[in-house]
């Protein structure tokens, strides 16, 4: 962190590398005297270009590609890829139940170790004014061991259909190359059991015990909302203030611009402005759909914190991550209880020339795909909307609005508040580096 | 050193604080994957982080130890002018270098670039080409500094991960087998998938370290941990052309992915391509 002194009244907070963040992102705060003149959330991750280069390359490779995107959501990439190739192959409709709930299952799984990564190695220090979660086990090893453990079954669950964690092999456009075997899930489920009845009282330790700064905002919260369920693979793609898409009609509804300082490309809902993806968007608009485990906790944790549903403040995301976890661990250990072997693991699939668009709640918030293909299944064009680039407007708000308390806060303290609010959002910022459509953003981006 | 003893064992955790392995953790262009490899030992992590000091790892911490490191595990390929620089820097702080996962030892998925037209893809990707600073090619490290041991994987696999950093504290050489996943898969018993289900494996020619993850799947091996050491790739590609029909296109494609511009897959990637473009 520097701070310079250029004039009497202007300072500038600048974080060059954000720690406990993934990806490569810079904090940049100018302040001339109680006014914030620029506030940026700088993207600096490299381009790699996965839409450019997924020309060419057959449908059936596009989900191991994809996985490659981010090595903390890979699910994330591989259920928005399946999803929207299967639209585009005709084949959507035809996908079995016990393939969708073995989907469920493996999200499930990156959605207990992805939350439980952010909030309790990378988030909880923020609140308890450590350092990093190594620091904080020197005074709290028991809260650290509980989340190791709560999060090594999440990679475990993602293992068990996948083979591995970090880029499973297990996932194929149609479903899945083989059914998780049965021995597997009797053995695991006696831990999901263990591991959801803990996650309860971490849930409420972190309601009862943290103090969460008080910053409001009248936010449009987005997320899928399905008939049925909590919101994880399928559903239409809804707001708070009004939006109600299928998921085909979500590039209408949005634009994006390409700013400098950024290699992700900022989303907003068309005529309206910024919105905010992921776990507190999801609760917000869903709360009545969480697993029953989940929901008896909740009227707990509003009580604890003192707020009812909607919460409209960033820093709640972590109880909101918490009651999202129990949610996932409920939903697996009902799969695994009730799981027999399925008739087939798959659906055959004939390429054909087509076009699908379909977006996954990824732990971070909707993970949005399209793909065109040729007659011989060959990927055409690509695009890919992850959520840190649909928050990246929001966080820049909300920074602006913090940056204003912050004006008698010395330089080394507001840089560290504004650290904690970016980390409110688990901004990925490996993921976010992507592209929009070219054509379109063009015309609307200024110069 | 005089003490008394009360104070003594106060002293030596002091010194053995003292003498703490520093290890520093960096990423380049790459998924994070890797780097969460080393997040994922949850029954060692703790006990990890006792033995070595966690010098640098923005992943994982705020708080920074200045260099020299005793050992530096770098993430991640060169795709960017200040990454070409910053390597270098990093070169000169660490004592030991490693290089993790596919991306650092091949350039990674997104070294399918250097078979394109980067300007191109700038601007089929970014509404503003000129904001975009980027370089022609994705390279691994070793194109750009001396490294002292490349891990393979796409992603590591943290068993390997930790058998690494073990065996530099122990000061004794990696068990890091470089034989191919065929044997890894042979060792388990699991039906061949190239034989027995006519599937095109790669894992006569790619390097062992996942345990035959895909076979145990009942696919076949993509070849995420790149080329084993002096693999047959001409003959596995004349044998899954002839007796699969896989056509060059497609063989050209298995060899150019995640660790694509490592040779012999590129040669192997760039002759397929060859013949599919006589066709």
């Amino acid at each position: 962190m520097s701070a310079e002194q250029t004039k009497s009244d202007i300072r500038t907070i600048r974080v060059g590398a954000l720690a406990r963040v993934e990806g490569e992102g810079a904090l940049h705060l100018v302040m001339d005297g109680d006014q914030v003149d620029d506030v940026r959330l700088e993207i600096y991750e490299p381009p790699r270009f996965y839409e450019a280069f997924l020309r060419g390359r057959s449908f059936r490779e596009v989900p191991d590609i994809t996985a490659r995107i981010c090595g903390i959501c890979p699910v994330a990439y591989q259920m928005g890829s399946c999803h929207a190739l299967e639209k585009a192959m005709g084949v959507f409709d035809q996908v079995d139940d016990s393939i969708h709930l073995m989907r469920d299952y493996l999200y499930a799984g990156e959605w207990i170790e992805s939350h439980v990564l952010h909030m309790f190695l990378l988030h909880l220090p923020d609140f308890l004014g450590y350092e990093s979660a190594i620091s904080m086990a020197a005074d709290h090893a028991d809260i650290v061991q509980r989340a190791l453990r709560i999060k090594k079954l999440g990679n475990a669950i993602v293992s068990s259909i996948g083979g591995r964690s970090v880029h499973p092999v297990g996932v194929c456009v149609g479903g899945f190359y083989a059914p998780l075997d049965p021995k597997k899930a009797t053995a695991l489920l006696p831990e999901v059991k263990a591991c959801l009845d803990d996650m309860c009282e971490l849930v409420l330790f972190v309601a009862r015990n943290l103090e969460y700064p008080d910053l409001e905002r009248d936010y449009e919260f987005l997320s899928l909302c399905p008939d049925e369920g909590y919101p994880m693979n399928l559903g239409r793609i809804r707001s708070n203030k009004g939006l109600d898409v299928e998921q085909e009609e979500f590039l209408d509804a949005i634009e994006e611009r390409h700013v400098k300082h950024s290699t992700a490309l900022h989303a907003r809902i068309r005529t309206r402005g910024s919105y905010m993806v992921g776990p507190l968007a999801r609760l917000n608009l869903n709360a009545e759909k969480l697993h029953p485990r989940a929901a008896e906790l909740l009227p707990k944790v509003c009580d604890a914190l003192g707020k009812k549903l909607p919460w409209t403040n960033s820093f709640l995301s972590l109880p909101a991550r918490g009651l999202e976890t129990v949610h996932a661990l409920a939903l697996a250990a009902d799969i695994l209880e009730n799981y027999e072997r399925p008739a087939r693991s798959r659906i055959d699939i004939t390429p054909r020339a087509g076009i699908g668009g379909h977006g996954t709640e990824a732990p971070r918030g909707l993970c949005w795909h399209q793909y065109r293909t040729d007659d011989a299944g060959m990927i055409t064009d690509a695009r890919i909307i992850p959520p840190t680039s649909q928050n990246q407007s929001t966080i820049e708000e909300d920074l602006r609005l913090l940056a204003n308390r912050l004006v008698d806060t010395p330089d080394e303290q507001a840089a560290l508040q504004c650290e904690h609010l970016i980390r409110n959002y688990d901004p990925c910022i490996s993921c976010s580096v992507h592209f929009l459509d070219f054509n379109r953003s063009q015309k609307k981006c200024r110069a | 050193m005089m003490s008394t003893p009360s104070t003594t064992s106060a002293q030596e955790t002091n010194a053995a604080t003292a003498v703490r392995p520093k290890l520093a953790v960096y990423k380049f262009s790459s998924c994070d994957g890797c780097q969460l490899s080393l997040l994922n030992l949850e029954d060692e992590l703790l006990a990890l982080a006792n033995a070595v000091e966690i010098a640098f790892f923005l992943e994982a911490r705020r708080a920074v130890v200045p260099p020299p490191y005793d050992v530096g595990l770098v993430e991640g390929s060169i795709s960017t002018p200040e990454e070409a620089e910053r390597i270098q820097q990093v070169r000169r702080d660490c004592r030991t270098l490693i290089t993790i996962g596919a991306c650092a030892t091949s350039g990674g998925i997104q070294a399918l670039k250097n078979w394109g037209d980067t300007e191109e893809f700038v601007r089929y990707v970014y509404a503003h080409p000129e904001y975009i600073d980027t370089l022609d090619t994705a390279t691994p490290i070793a194109a750009h500094v001396f490294v002292d041991f490349e891990l393979r994987g796409c992603p590591v696999n943290e068993r390997q991960l930790l058998e690494l950093i073990t065996a530099h504290l122990a000061g004794r050489r990696p068990n890091i087998p470089s034989h191919s996943v065929c044997i890894e898969c042979k060792r388990k018993g699991y039906p061949c998938v190239l034989v027995s289900q006519a599937e095109p494996c790669l894992g006569p020619v790619t390097h062992a370290g996942c345990g035959a993850l895909c076979p145990s799947c009942s696919r076949a091996c993509y070849g995420c941990f790149g080329p084993m050491e002096h693999p047959n790739v001409e003959s596995l590609g004349s044998w899954l052309n002839e007796r699969q029909a896989r056509g060059h296109r497609e063989l050209s494609h298995m060899f150019r992915s995640f660790n694509g511009y490592l040779e012999p897959f590129k040669q192997a990637s760039e002759s397929h391509e060859r013949r599919a473009n006589q066709v």
